[in-house]
Order: structure tokens, then C-alpha cells, then sequence
């Protein structure tokens, strides 16, 4: 029995190309079942996510299969298919790398498991994972895991986003009963105070010297909008400013900060300017209780999350190839006579 | 068999900095179950070196100042289990280790001196000594705590935060630890501190006015800190100083006491 991949991912092939390829939940029972049917197929898996769609099959003629595919998918889209193809054991190593984030375009991410393990379970359910695929998959969830605990790929954020939660969880713990105040209704302020919400953050208040901006951001984040000359009022209640706006000078100094900080008692006063040039003046960064970070550091610590990331891939190789030599055993056994008695 | 549980104990402790720093230095610290399990370890041999001591002395092995230096490591070592580990504080036990360790070797270098000829006769001084040193010993955990408070602090206002900010818990969580510790050790000193005053052995005014100093340092700290107006970091760095501060007179308190 051989494992054959075949797909196409973020590396060789462009977004408007992977959108006509994506398999949509509901579409893909349909689809598996027209893989199976492909003469020497067995069984078969897709994964189907933004930046990949791969095909997972247990094949006893890969070549056959593999033309198979190709047919299925070109009628399907109406494109020749621009497949690239891994056989045993290239196809085993592959699967487990996918699982594990390498494959990823950022590495190490850890979403893509979440994604194989919904590939595999629709699969089982349309009743095309068979022995092979079902050992194959168990074993590659088993490898995540196993990169995940044992080396440091999924260290650190790696966006500007996902280091501002972090520090934030640095410094407040428990995000859920935090007050954000944006200063500025930029894009990335809009999606830094969306991930600071995707971790349990409550309350968001817009500043924006056009007030109606600042009310249609308030209004798509589920905030309240205020004037923006109100802005150094609303910073005695909120946890976290982002800043983003256009000003010439800057806006928030330790003259502001210095009769906020002093009602606030332990509590501590995140600042993220995301401002170019930058809102805040880097001496509030001195004061007790306030914890500011620019542009400039946020990238700085994803780029150096990155580059652990980078460092522990060859830890991350070597395990994964013995889980290969491992599964091969597995497969191999399946031939051997004494092993089937 | 005393001097081989002290050394099993300095070894576990010895283990606990080791593992840290080889997996700090290799990049790959995860914190606890190591940590907490030799620290435990640690702490289970120091109670049974300072409990064969003691049915050899019958009181409280607290005569001496290496004894003194130990059941202070011991207390400081049991807080972590109860607080740290409750708190999930990872790392604690890697900063608590070192402390611990610390303490170990200077009561094996130190020399013995006089013994402590009181002890063992008023129940009310015994008491006042353990209770004391058991307060030493959260006190001497928020110190930990404050300075690990500080190492987070700097990370936090760092542009490039190293590999230790990931595993350090939030300031918000060490702040809190450092509170919560001096104010249990302080009702505990306070206790003990009563219990000296209800021993019936003279006490010299010497020891009592730095006891008395030490009780008022941390009152007063904590007063400002519990009323907000010290902050967090001036709490965590006023933790460390005044517990180095005691750490300090402990030879003096202990030469004091044992001029009866």
C-alpha cells in the first residue's frame, strides 16, 4: 500500500488560483467520494484551508491515482490542476510537517492542526479514511503534539496583533475585565484592539478627530465612540491605549499621564503606539505602571519570535523523521506475512 | 545521618538551579514539574535533618546560626510549595532554589559558635524563634517574588525582551504575590513576636530594638502598599530590601541571643 499527497499550497500556486481549488465543507463528502472511486484508491482525506488543498490517499498504483485527481479537480474548476505529488515515504514526512506547522507560511502556527483534524474527521464520516489513512492521521496528530511540547516552534507571537495580547497578558494577566481606548481609527489599531478582543477584552472606546470615523469603528468592534477632545479623560478608565493618529506632535506625554496615573493605584497602563511618527513620548515608558511599546518593538519581538521558530526547525526534522521511520515500520508490517498471520 | 540528609537537600536544590539554567541557557524552559518535584524533595530531607536534630537536641533545632540559616531555607522552601505552586508561578521554584541552596552552603561554612543556652528551656521563646523564622520564610518568598516582579517589570519596558519574559508570570500576579506573602509572613512575625514578649526569660534591649525595627519596616510597607501609596514596583523593591536587611542582623539577633 502507498500514501500519495497531492495538491497545491501558498508556495506554488497564487490566492485567486487556491480560491478555485478550496473545498468547501459541505462540498467535500461529494468530492471524497469521487476521489475513492478513483481505480486503486482505497481511501482518501482532503484539506482544504486559505493557503492549501491536498489530497491524502492510500493508492495501491499512485500513478494511476494521481492522473485520476488530476481529472477530478480539472472538471470540477475548469483549470488544469497545477498538482505537485509526494509518494511514501516523501508523503508521510509531508502530512506530519503540515500537522506540525512547518509547512505553514508562518512556522510553527498552530491553527493548521485544528485544520487536519477537521480534514480527517469529515473524512471519516463520509466513510473514505480507511485502516492506512486512520493510522496515518492519528499518527500525525500524535507528531504535532510531540513538536509542539518538545522543541520551541510555536514560541512567541509573530505579529503585531499577537505580541500586543502577549504583552498585555504579561502585564494584566486575565484580559477579560480590560477597557481598550483608541486613540486614532487606523487599520491596524482596528485589528490590534481585535485580537486584544479575541483573547476576552470587553470594552473598547474610539477617539478620532472625525467623530463620525471613530463612531462607524466603534460601532463594527462593539464600542462607544467619544469626541476627540475627551481622549485624556477616557484614559483614566481604560487598561490598554492604542494609538494611531496622524498628529504632528506628540500627544501622550508625562505631563498627561502623570494626574492618570496617580488616581489609578496598582493599576498598571498599557500604551501601544502604532503611530508613525509616533503619539507617545518614550518618557512615559519611565513612569511607574506604564508599559509602552511602538511599532518599532512590537515588529521587533515577532521578528525575533520568528527567528526561534527558525532555529528549532532542524529539532523539529529530526523528530519528525523518526515518526516517519516509525509509521514506515507500521505500513511495512501490513506486507509481511507473519505480521498478517 | 543528619549530614547526609543536609547534603541530599543542597543536591536537590543544587539540581533544581542546574536543570534551570541548562534549559534557560538551551532556550527550552518549561516550567514545573522539575522544579516543584526537587524543591519538594529539598524541603522533605531539610525537614528530616532539622527533625533528627531536634530529638537530638529535644527543642527546636534553631540554636545556631547555621541551624537557623537552615530552618529559614526550609521555611522559605515549604511557602513556595504552598503558595508558589498554587499560583502556578512558574519559575518561582528555579528563583527559590538558588535562595535556598544559598542559605545551605553558608550554614555549612559558617561556623557553629555558641549555642543558644535559653532555648529548649522556655516554651514561650521556642515558640517565638520557629514562628519567627516560619514568617522569615514567606517574607523571604516575597523578596523572590519582588525581585522576580522587577526582572518582569524591565522586560515589560524593554524594546527587546529575552527569552525569560515568556516564562516569568504576568506583574500583575508577581505584584500581587509579593502582597499577599509580606502580609501572611507579617501576621506570622507579628505572633511570634508576642510570643517573645510572653517568655519569661529576659530578653536584651538590643535584640528587641532591631526586632522591633525589622516588625516596623514591614509595617510600614505594608500599610503604604495595601493603602496604594506605594506602588508595585517600590513594593517588590522595598520586599527585598528590608528582608535583606534582616537577613543581615540575623547573626547579629542570634549572637545577641545567645549572650542571653
Amino acid at each position: 500500500m502507498n500514501i500519495l499527497c497531492a495538491g497545491i499550497n501558498h508556495r506554488t500556486a497564487r490566492l485567486d488560483v487556491r480560491e478555485r481549488f478550496a473545498v468547501a465543507t459541505e462540498e467535500a463528502p461529494a468530492l471524497l467520494s469521487d476521489l475513492s472511486s478513483v481505480e486503486g484508491v482505497s481511501g482518501a482525506v482532503v484539506l482544504s484551508t486559505c493557503n492549501r488543498v491536498e489530497i491524502y490517499a492510500s493508492s495501491l498504483c499512485p500513478v494511476r491515482a494521481l492522473d485520476g485527481f488530476r481529472k477530478i479537480l480539472s472538471a470540477r474548476t475548469g483549470l488544469e490542476a497545477p498538482l505537485y505529488h509526494h509518494d511514501t515515504p516523501y508523503a508521510v514526512r509531508h502530512l506530519f510537517r503540515v500537522a506540525s506547522g512547518l509547512d505553514s507560511m508562518v512556522i510553527g502556527e498552530t491553527e493548521i492542526l485544528g485544520q487536519v483534524k477537521k480534514a480527517y474527521s469529515v473524512a471519516s464520516e463520509a466513510g473514505t479514511a480507511t485502516r492506512t489513512m486512520h493510522k496515518l492521521f492519528q499518527h500525525a496528530f500524535h507528531v504535532a503534539k510531540s513538536v509542539r511540547t518538545e522543541t520551541q516552534i510555536t514560541s512567541g507571537p509573530t505579529s503585531v496583533g499577537s505580541v500586543a495580547v502577549e504583552l498585555a497578558e504579561k502585564i494584566f494577566g486575565d484580559l477579560r475585565h480590560l477597557r481598550v481606548l483608541l486613540l486614532g481609527a487606523g487599520e491596524i489599531s482596528e485589528r490590534t484592539a481585535r485580537s486584544l478582543q479575541s483573547r476576552g477584552v470587553r470594552s473598547s472606546v474610539v477617539s478620532n478627530r472625525t467623530y463620525e470615523r471613530a463612531a462607524q469603528l466603534a460601532a463594527e468592534i462593539g464600542g462607544m465612540a467619544i469626541h476627540f477632545d475627551h481622549w485624556d479623560k477616557a484614559v483614566a478608565d481604560a487598561d490598554i491605549l492604542i494609538s494611531s493618529t496622524n498628529a504632528d506632535g506628540r500627544l501622550v506625554t508625562p505631563e498627561k499621564l502623570a494626574p492618570v496615573m496617580k488616581g489609578r493605584g496598582e493599576r498598571s497602563l498599557f500604551v501601544i503606539d502604532l503611530a508613525v511618527p509616533r503619539d507617545a513620548d518614550p518618557a512615559i515608558n519611565d513612569m511607574e505602571g506604564v508599559f509602552l511599546h511602538d511599532v518599532d518593538s512590537l515588529q521587533q519581538i515577532a521578528a525575533e519570535s520568528l527567528v526561534i521558530r527558525q532555529r528549532e526547525v532542524e529539532r523539529c526534522e529530526s523528530l519528525i523523521e523518526s515518526h516517519v521511520g516509525g509509521f514506515m515500520k507500521w505500513l511495512q508490517s501490513l506486507h509481511d506475512p507473519e505480521w498478517q498471520r | 545521618m543528619e549530614r547526609a540528609a543536609l547534603i541530599g537537600s543542597s543536591l536537590c536544590y543544587l539540581f533544581a538551579l542546574g536543570h534551570t539554567l541548562f534549559s534557560l541557557f538551551k532556550g527550552r524552559f518549561r516550567p514545573g514539574r522539575f522544579n516543584v518535584a526537587a524543591v519538594a524533595a529539598g524541603a522533605s530531607l531539610q525537614g528530616w535533618y532539622l527533625t533528627l536534630l531536634g530529638s537530638q537536641l529535644h527543642a527546636c533545632p534553631i540554636r545556631t546560626l547555621p541551624q537557623v540559616l537552615v530552618f529559614l531555607g526550609w521555611s522559605i522552601a515549604l511557602f513556595y510549595l504552598a503558595i508558589g505552586t498554587s499560583y502556578r508561578l512558574s519559575l518561582m521554584g528555579a528563583f527559590t532554589a538558588p535562595v535556598v541552596l544559598l542559605l545551605q552552603v553558608a550554614a555549612v561554612f559558617i561556623p557553629a559558635g555558641e549555642i543558644d543556652p535559653v532555648r529548649g528551656v522556655d516554651p514561650w521563646i521556642e515558640t517565638h524563634a520557629s514562628l519567627s523564622l516560619v514568617a522569615y520564610g514567606a517574607l523571604g518568598l516575597s523578596c523572590i517574588a519582588g525581585l522576580m516582579y522587577l526582572v518582569q517589570e524591565r522586560q515589560l519596558k524593554s524594546r527587546r525582551p529575552s527569552a525569560i519574559f515568556h516564562d516569568l508570570p504576568p506583574v500583575i500576579t508577581l505584584a500581587v504575590t509579593v502582597r499577599r506573602l509580606l502580609l501572611a509572613g507579617f501576621v506570622v512575625l507579628t505572633i511570634g513576636f508576642a510570643a517573645g514578649f510572653l517568655a519569661r526569660t529576659p530578653i536584651p534591649n538590643v535584640k528587641i530594638c532591631f526586632s522591633a525595627l525589622i516588625w516596623l519596616l514591614y509595617a510600614g510597607l505594608l500599610a503604604d502598599s495595601l493603602s496604594g501609596r506605594l506602588g508595585n514596583r517600590r513594593t517588590a523593591q522595598g520586599a527585598m530590601l528590608v528582608f535583606l536587611l534582616a537577613l543581615l542582623l540575623l547573626p547579629v539577633i542570634q549572637r545577641l541571643s545567645t549572650l542571653g
